[in-house]
C-alpha cells in the first residue's frame, strides 16, 4: 500500500511521549486564551467545551487505532497508551473547569452529579476511565497480565457514556453529538467482527 | 404612555460612545472622573453596570443562525432588514401587514436598562432602546375576547443555517398572556446603547420581557397575533418538561437538566463568581400577575 508505508515509517520516528507534551501544551494554550479574552466573552463555558470536545476526539482516536491497523495496515499502536492517557487528562481538566470555575461550590457539585443526568453520565464515564489511567504504566501492565486487556475494555462503555453525555446536554435537535455516537458504535462494532475475522485472516506481516 | 416605569439600573446618559464600547475603559474612566466629583451616582451601582457592546453583541442565542453562541454574530449580518414588514392579525381592530415604520414610527422610545437572564443560567445587563408593547397594542386596537399575544420570528432559510438544519420547528413562536404583554415593563426593543439593534440581537424589532427567561423575548418579529387561547411556544413544543409557557425567572424551580438558583454574569472573565438568581429576575412588581398560581406547576 502506497500510503501506509510512509505513514508507518513516520510514526516509527516520532516518540510516543511527544503526544503528552503536545497535549499539555495545547491545554495550557487554550487556558491562556481563555484567561486573556481569546475565547470570547464567556471563557468558562468555552474552556469547558474545548476540553470536553478534545477529550471526546482523543477517546475516539484511541478506539480507532486497532481497527486502523487491522483494516488499513496503519500501525499507530505505540501511540495508543499516550492517546488514552491524554484523553483522560483532558477529561480531568474538563471536570476541574466544571467543578472549580463553573459550579464553584461543593454542595452544588454534588447536587448536579446526582440530579443532572448528563452530568451523572459524564461522571460515570470519568470513573470508568480512572482505573485505566492508574494502570497505564509498564509495571501495572506486567503485574496485571491478561487481566490488563480485560480491564482496558472499560474504554468501550466509557466512550459510549461520553457520547450519551454530549447528546443529553445538547438543546434542540443537533446532529454532531449523534454523529459521535454513531462513529463510536461503528468502531466498537468493527471489533466484534474483528474477533471472528481475525482467526481466518492472517494479519499483514509487513515489517 | 412611555415612562411609566423608572429604571432602577441607570448609567451615565452622556457616557461617550468611545467609553461604552469597552466597560473596563468605562470603569477606568469613571474612576478618573470620580475624583472630579462626576462619577458618584454611577459608582454606586457597583456590579449593575451594563455589559459592553461587545459582550451583548457577540454572545447570543439565535438558533436560526446556528446553535453556537458565536454563530449569530457570524451569520446574522447577512439578513436584510430593510423593507421589513410585520403582520398584525387576530382579534384586533386594525389588522394588516404593515411596513415596520408605519407600525411603530410614531411610538415614543426610551432607554430601559434591564437585567437579562438566560435559561442557561447566564445573565447580562442591557441598555435597550424601545417602546412599551402596550403602546403598540393600543394602536392596533385589542378586541374583547383577546387573552393572549402570539409572536413569530422571520424565517429566511437562505441566510439562516439553523433553519436549514431544523434545529427547532421553525418559525420560532412565542406568546404572552395579555396582562403580561400590557405590563409597563414589557417592551419592544429597536436599539441597544442608542444604536440600531444588531441583527444577532433581533433586528429590527424584538420583544423584551425582563422577568422571564431570555428565550421568551422573541427576536426579529414578523407577526403579532391577538388570540383567545394560549398559543404554542417553540421551546415548549420541543420539550414541554423543560420549558413551560410562563418561564418566569425563578431560582426555586430548577430546569430538569441544571439548577436555576444561581447565574453567571457575562463579562467577569475566567474566574467570574456566580451570583444568586432573583425571583422574577428582581422585578418584584410583576408578582401580582401570578397571584394564586402555583409557579412550580406553571413554570
Ligand atoms: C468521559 C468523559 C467526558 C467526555 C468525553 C466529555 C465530553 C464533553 C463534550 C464533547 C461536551 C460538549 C462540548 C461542546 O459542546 O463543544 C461536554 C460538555 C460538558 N460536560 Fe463533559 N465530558 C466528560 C465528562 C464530564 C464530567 C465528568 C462532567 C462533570 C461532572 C462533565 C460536564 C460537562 C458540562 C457541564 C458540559 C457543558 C454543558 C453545557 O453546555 O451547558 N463532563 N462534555
Amino acid at each position: 500500500m502506497a500510503l501506509t508505508d510512509p505513514i508507518n515509517s513516520a510514526a516509527r520516528r516520532v516518540p510516543a511521549w511527544s503526544l503528552y507534551i503536545l497535549g499539555a501544551a495545547w491545554a495550557g494554550w487554550v487556558f491562556y486564551l481563555g484567561a486573556t479574552g481569546g475565547l470570547g466573552v464567556e471563557p468558562i463555558e468555552a474552556l469547558e467545551h474545548e476540553y470536553g470536545a478534545m477529550a471526546l476526539k482523543l477517546l475516539v482516536v484511541g478506539l480507532a487505532i486497532t481497527p486502523l491497523r487491522r483494516f488499513a495496515g496503519i500501525n499507530l499502536m505505540k501511540f495508543r497508551r499516550a492517546v488514552g492517557v491524554s484523553a483522560f487528562f483532558l477529561v480531568l481538566a474538563h471536570l476541574l473547569v466544571w467543578a472549580v470555575l463553573d459550579v464553584q461550590s461543593l454542595d452544588r457539585i454534588w447536587a448536579d452529579i446526582v440530579k443532572r443526568p448528563y452530568v451523572t453520565v459524564g461522571m460515570a464515564g470519568f470513573l470508568l476511565l480512572l482505573p485505566l489511567a492508574l494502570t497505564s504504566n509498564n509495571r501495572a501492565v506486567r503485574r496485571l497480565g491478561p487481566k490488563w486487556r480485560q480491564l482496558h475494555k472499560l474504554t468501550y462503555p466509557a466512550a459510549i457514556l461520553a457520547a450519551i453525555h454530549f447528546i443529553w446536554l445538547a438543546k434542540g435537535f443537533q446532529i454532531e453529538p449523534v454523529v459521535w455516537l454513531v462513529v463510536i458504535c461503528g468502531l466498537l462494532a468493527s471489533r466484534l467482527r474483528l474477533g471472528r475475522a481475525s482467526n481466518a485472516r492472517v494479519a499483514p506481516s509487513k515489517g | 404612555m412611555a415612562h411609566r416605569w423608572i429604571n432602577d439600573l441607570t448609567h451615565d446618559d452622556v457616557t461617550p460612545k468611545a467609553l461604552w464600547l469597552n466597560r473596563r475603559q468605562l470603569i477606568a474612566g469613571l474612576t478618573a472622573t470620580g475624583a472630579a466629583g462626576l462619577g458618584g451616582p454611577v459608582a454606586a451601582q457597583g456590579s449593575l453596570e451594563p455589559n459592553t457592546w461587545e459582550e451583548i453583541t457577540t454572545y447570543n442565542n439565535f438558533y436560526e443562525f446556528g446553535t453556537g453562541k458565536g454563530d449569530p454574530v457570524q451569520n446574522a449580518p447577512a439578513m436584510d432588514t430593510s423593507g421589513w414588514q410585520v403582520t398584525v392579525d387576530g382579534l384586533v381592530d386594525n389588522p394588516g401587514t404593515y411596513d415596520l415604520m408605519d407600525l411603530i414610527g410614531d411610538l415614543e422610545t426610551e432607554e430601559r436598562i434591564y437585567r437579562f437572564r438566560c435559561v442557561e443560567a447566564w445573565s447580562m445587563v442591557i441598555p435597550w432602546n424601545g417602546f412599551e408593547l402596550a403602546d403598540l397594542l393600543a394602536k392596533v386596537g385589542v378586541q374583547d375576547g383577546a387573552r393572549y399575544v402570539a409572536f413569530e420570528t422571520a424565517v429566511i432559510p437562505e441566510v439562516m443555517p439553523g433553519v436549514r438544519r431544523r434545529v427547532l420547528d421553525f418559525p420560532y413562536v412565542e406568546g404572552l398572556r395579555l396582562d403580561e404583554a400590557m405590563h409597563p415593563l414589557t417592551i419592544m426593543a429597536t436599539g441597544i446603547y442608542g444604536e440600531p439593534i444588531p441583527n444577532q440581537n433581533g433586528a429590527p424589532m424584538r420583544l423584551v420581557v425582563p422577568w422571564k427567561y431570555g428565550f421568551k423575548s422573541i427576536k426579529s418579529i414578523v407577526r403579532i397575533s391577538l388570540v383567545a387561547d394560549q398559543p404554542p411556544t417553540s421551546w415548549n413544543k420541543a420539550n414541554a418538561r423543560e420549558y413551560g409557557f410562563y418561564s418566569n425567572v425563578n431560582p426555586n424551580v430548577d430546569h430538569p437538566r441544571w439548577s436555576q438558583a444561581t447565574e453567571r454574569r457575562i463579562g467577569g472573565g475566567i474566574f467570574s463568581q456566580r451570583q444568586d438568581t432573583l425571583m422574577f429576575n428582581g422585578y418584584d412588581e410583576v408578582a401580582g400577575l401570578y397571584d394564586g398560581m402555583d409557579l412550580t406547576e406553571f413554570y
